[in-house]
């Protein structure tokens, strides 16, 4: 579905991708892992569209997108909840959520979404109404991931969704996860530092270092690598 | 009393048509984060698009005063759209002093051009809409600030319906908000920054049509000295913040009015910067502005 081919990012001088190739089949989930400036929030703003790559290829299901803007590739059904979330604080939690279906503009269809976001994540009815500013971090996450599932993608790229978040609501978001792909069927990319844990619900992964990619394997084959357990699995 | 009433009135239907100019300033600021120096002359592209449309009308009527207002709307979003096309979106990437710099260029070729093409002499303005003037007890009332304040209420509220219930412009806020989130969620931010541009100038002109129609003398220049207060209107209320520019509209317009009648009158054309001044050292933000002004 996702075919990356010796992708090159730089930001001004500094290149922060040298040159990495992975791919993503359909229905999979796959993580990214790797320690803080390793390049991983730097690969989903390259596949998003919110940086442009200097070189290589990001092929999505077959049609090369590098050099396409960030609001035509959300077009195509790829979604990014980018790391920090972004939600938009000035606005209700429902204005968020209708946003994410911007480009949605079938009213029955919007409708549907929202009870399926309200469905998975029973909180953000509660708070409609609300301000998005004011949401705890986990509701935020929630109302993130629920505004990237408005717009009805067949791709979903997760950029440290535990972040700074209660482990509590961790847990819920990780379960909410794991169903969406299952009951779904929608391909995810995830970028976490808590490797273990995304390791747990994934497929495969990805381990990248300063740009590179050091390792990839199953996630059972990462996850028992002695390697990876030392680096970053806590032992 | 009747005095201070009848200078209440005249002050706010001032301020209104400051309030329909700042406005535009702190749209802009809120897309874009820059102050478009060129706002004030679309103002008054505005009211010579009005004496122009103006003269299809030979009697004064609702209707045609209707129709020659919505006609510099249009003309005006029309401009605002293409100055920012040509001369603003180029320099998207650069640093916000080069687009400052370059506004402050177009508002210099717009007036030169206003000049070429309108001559540099004061033209009269014709009465498109009815008027008339009618007396409560001592007080002696010009419908003319009556129709100001009625037109600029009617253009508040379809401004905030549009800002605040429709798809584009929560688009709006939340490109204001957040650019790149927006783009993620597929929302176009140069059509919607177009969007921006062409409603801020449209109520720029019909502050322009208004401003004509109660002082009905109009020059090139015509802009600089409201175009300069509405923008001290819009820091005052909060630059970014709409309904803080509305308000700092009126109150500069009142205020004004009121220094303008009293014996401090030789103070009146400083007395927005004073507030300025004031507002700077110490509420920064503005009246309604939010400490954090990145975040609209």
């Amino acid at each position: 579905m996702l075919e990356v081919t010796d992708l090159k990012v730089g930001y001004g001088a500094i290149e922060a991708l040298h040159g990495i190739s992975f791919s993503v089949k359909a229905g999979e989930v796959v993580t990214l892992i790797g320690a803080n400036g390793a390049g991983k929030s730097t690969t989903l703003r390259a596949i998003s569209g919110l940086v442009q790559a200097r070189s290589g290829d990001i092929l999505f299901e077959g049609r090369p997108i590098q050099r396409m803007p960030a609001h035509e590739i959300v077009r195509l059904g790829l979604a990014h909840v980018p790391e920090g979330r972004m939600i938009f604080a000035n606005l209700t939690v429902m204005e968020n959520l209708r946003m994410g279906a911007y480009l949605v503009r079938d009213k029955a269809k919007i409708a549907r979404g929202l009870e399926e976001v309200f469905e998975v994540f029973p909180r953000l009815r509660e708070r409609e109404k609300q301000m998005a500013g004011t949401l705890s971090g986990g509701e935020q996450q929630m109302l993130a991931i629920g505004r990237a599932l408005m717009g009805g993608p067949k791709f979903l790229m997760l950029d440290e969704p535990s972040l700074g978040i209660a482990p509590l609501l961790v847990k819920t978001i990780f379960e909410q996860i794991v169903k969406i792909n299952r009951d779904r069927g929608l391909t995810i990319l995830l970028v976490e530092q808590n490797a273990n844990l995304a390791l747990r619900v994934s497929l495969r992964g990805y381990v990248l270092e300063t740009g590179r990619i050091l390792l990839a394997d199953t996630a059972a084959g990462l996850l028992a690598d002695p390697k990876v357990r030392s680096a970053y699995l806590g032992g | 009393m009747s005095e201070f009433i009848q200078q209440l009135i005249n002050g706010l239907s001032v301020g209104a048509m400051y309030a329909l100019i700042a406005i535009g300033y702190t749209l802009v600021y809120g897309v874009l984060r820059f102050i478009n120096f060129a706002h004030s002359d679309v103002f008054m592209v505005g009211s010579f698009t009005g004496l122009y449309a103006g003269r299809a009308f030979t009697q004064a009527s609702w209707a045609g005063g209707v129709t020659v207002m919505l006609v510099s709307m249009l003309a005006c979003a029309v401009l605002g759209i293409v100055i920012e096309r040509v001369a603003y979106k180029p320099l998207r990437s650069r640093s916000k002093l080069t687009v400052l710099i370059t506004a402050i260029g177009v508002s210099m070729l717009l007036q030169n051009v206003a000049q070429l093409v309108f001559g540099t002499n004061q033209q009269a303005f014709p009465d498109t809409l009815p008027a008339t003037t009618f007396q409560l007890g001592k007080l002696v009332v010009s419908s003319k600030d009556l129709v100001v304040l009625g037109f600029t209420l009617c253009l508040l509220g379809g401004l905030e319906y549009i800002v605040l219930k429709t798809r584009i412009g929560t688009a709006m806020r939340a490109v204001s908000f957040n650019p790149q989130a927006a783009a993620l969620m597929g929302i176009p931010i140069d059509r919607i920054i177009s969007f921006t541009f062409g409603l801020g100038s449209a109520l720029a002109a019909a502050g322009g049509f208004l401003w004509a129609y109660k002082f009905p003398r109009i020059d090139p220049f015509m802009g600089v000295a409201p175009g300069l207060t509405a923008f001290v209107a819009a820091v005052l209320g909060g630059i970014g913040n709409i309904t803080g520019a509305a308000l700092g509209g009126l109150m500069l317009g009142v205020i004004e009015t009121m220094v303008k009648g009293s014996r401090w009158s030789t103070w009146t054309e400083a007395i927005a910067f004073v507030l300025l001044i004031l507002v700077l050292l110490f509420k920064p933000a503005g009246l309604l502005g939010r400490v954090q002004a990145e975040k609209v």
